[in-house]
């Protein structure tokens, strides 16, 4: 017997998205509130239609920023009656929320799932910045490694920065990709971010000003890694055939991929050029007829740059060690290249570097929006015309990693 | 050692601790399966491959080649300076027998894929004891 792809009993109602910014000083919560109650006006329901609430990572006070609100806190600001919820770190990275949304609303647990994620990264470090927050620094020298991070702390390596660029570096090494090529990651997204007028850093980049800054981890730069920031999204993940009750038509969610089939880690991963992705990635296309040549849009996660070329070789969208030459020069990946052979319009809001660290949850909204054609001025269009039909969200790296494939009902 | 980088130090425990402490004998132990002979990193109660119980510390040879690398350039904690060599050395003992480490005894710029290392411990104490942070250089006697 065929597997059910019960994605398909859900769809993404409604999006939202708080005030955005660096070091706004604002309480978390409130962004969060923001959010949702953007999220839940735009699907044209009300907060006694949601019964459902879902998060990513849940309310953690460390690191400082990197969460602070969780499913008791919105649920009881807004004062909900839920019917199931969830809120945690493991999962299939930060998307993996929403992944328990869809399978809660397709296994008939609830009707309406609000799923959130809010980061405030850039107040919480203050002047200080990330320097302030590196696990085992100050506290006294207290601090003992445990876990994953017992292999990594003593050696200096405390950062993702450090670890993605061993798997950037074997990259290079192995396929012959050079920072001139990686540079169109950031080139492309800062050039998308230009025009989206809720974007933190518009001003032009150039690929002088890539090579140019400093060095994090070889072969990373400074601009390779994304930028604290402040702000909530927030999704609405609703049963398909609540459509009617909807205020416009809903995101159908054709295809997920959750899969890690490789050894959850950093430094064990079978494969260092791709991980997780590339589980994600073929377990969500096992589930569909479509291929890669039908996205038009691909919201691919680039907390750091070097993860949206392991996804862009492990959705298929060029081949294994050919992310180097895909994206050199801009062209196969500007929001210009929606629908066009060889292409996809690639992170049009601007990604984490230049339009917030908003941790996977920008990416989906950034396709759920341009599939609504809401995306005003960087508002992506296939040749004939028309908006977007399909587009891909997909976020997490390493040995996390979910992938939403999302089409246009 | 009074002068030694900073290093942030491992918690550690009965699991742990022939991996943190075997450079007090100048040996870097790793776990291994007595019914099947799988070396195991990090430590694991069981064989990932036949599942036996039976896994006993035992050394390595302490040699292996540099699968990958990376410059670290970030000052992350006063008192470990950049820029330092962070990298994954393959053991020879098992193909993907591997372990986060930092590279000594050479430049940044000479470190390449697939170079020949061996170990080399650095005494840390600590509060309950001192542990051996196991680090790679250059190995003179690999062919």
């Amino acid at each position: 017997m065929a597997r059910r792809i019960g994605e398909r009993d859900a769809v993404i109602s409604g999006v939202g998205q708080s005030q955005i910014g660096r070091r706004i000083y604002r309480d978390p919560l409130g962004l969060t509130l923001d959010a949702c109650l953007e999220a839940i006006e735009h699907a044209g329901l009300t907060r006694s239609d949601i019964d459902g609430l879902s998060t990513y990572p849940g309310n953690m006070n460390v690191p400082p920023g990197f969460s602070g609100v969780g499913v008791a806190e919105v649920q009881d600001a807004l004062r909900l009656e839920l019917d199931w919820f969830a809120g945690g770190l493991e999962l299939p990275g930060q998307l993996g929320s929403v992944a328990n949304a869809v399978a809660a609303v397709s296994a008939g647990l609830c009707d309406h799932v609000l799923c959130f994620r809010t980061v405030w990264e850039a107040s919480a470090q203050g002047d200080a910045g990330r320097a302030s927050v590196t696990v085992g620094s100050g506290g006294g020298g207290g601090y003992r490694a445990t876990g994953f991070m017992q292999w990594t702390l003593p050696f200096g390596a405390p950062s993702a920065a450090n670890w993605i660029g061993m798997m950037a570096n074997l990259h290079f090494h192995r396929y012959g990709t050079t920072r001139e090529q990686l540079a169109w990651i950031a080139l492309n997204a800062r050039r998308n971010a230009e025009i989206n007028p809720n974007a933190i850093y518009r001003t032009p980049m150039t690929l002088d000003d890539y090579l140019g800054v400093r060095m994090i981890s070889d072969p990373l730069c400074l601009y390779d890694c994304d930028v604290p920031a402040d702000g909530s999204t927030a999704v609405v993940v609703s049963r398909a055939d609540a459509a009617p009750d909807l205020r416009q038509p809903p995101v159908r969610i054709e295809a997920m991929g959750t899969a890690l089939h490789g050894r959850p880690s950093w430094d064990q991963f079978d494969d260092l050029t791709t991980m997780a992705v590339r589980d994600a990635a073929a377990m969500m296309w096992a589930r569909t007829d479509l291929e890669p040549g039908d996205v038009h849009v691909g919201e691919l996660y680039d907390g750091f740059r070097f993860l949206t070329m392991c996804w862009l070789e492990a959705l298929g969208f060029c081949g294994k060690g050919e992310s180097g030459p895909f994206v050199d020069g801009g062209e196969r990946i500007a929001r210009e290249a929606a629908g066009r052979a060889g292409s996809v319009a690639l992170n049009t809001h601007g990604g984490q570097l230049s339009a917030g660290r908003l941790h996977g949850y920008g990416m989906l909204h950034e396709a759920c929006v341009q599939l609504w054609g809401e995306a005003g001025e960087r508002q992506c269009t296939v040749p004939s015309g028309g908006l977007p039909e399909v587009a891909l969200a997909a976020a997490g790296g390493g040995p996390l990693a979910a992938s939403l494939l999302l089409t246009r009902s | 050692m009074a002068d030694q980088p900073f290093r942030v130090l491992p918690a550690v425990t009965v699991d742990n601790e022939h991996f943190w402490r075997g450079g007090a004998e100048g040996e870097l132990r790793l776990l291994r399966c007595e019914t099947c002979g799988t070396w195991i990193h990090p430590p694991q109660p069981r064989c990932p491959t036949c599942l036996s119980d039976r896994v006993v510390p035992c050394a390595t040879s302490g040699r292996g080649t540099v699968l990958t690398w990376t410059i670290n350039r970030q000052p992350w904690y006063p008192g470990l300076e950049p820029p330092y060599v962070v990298a994954i050395v393959e053991l020879v003992e098992q193909p993907d027998l591997r372990l986060t480490t930092n590279l000594v005894g050479i430049a940044p710029e000479d470190v390449d894929f697939g170079m020949p290392v061996r170990v080399t411990f650095e005494e840390y104490p600590d509060r309950d004891g001192s542990v051996w942070l196991p680090f790679f250089e250059p190995d003179p006697e690999a062919t």
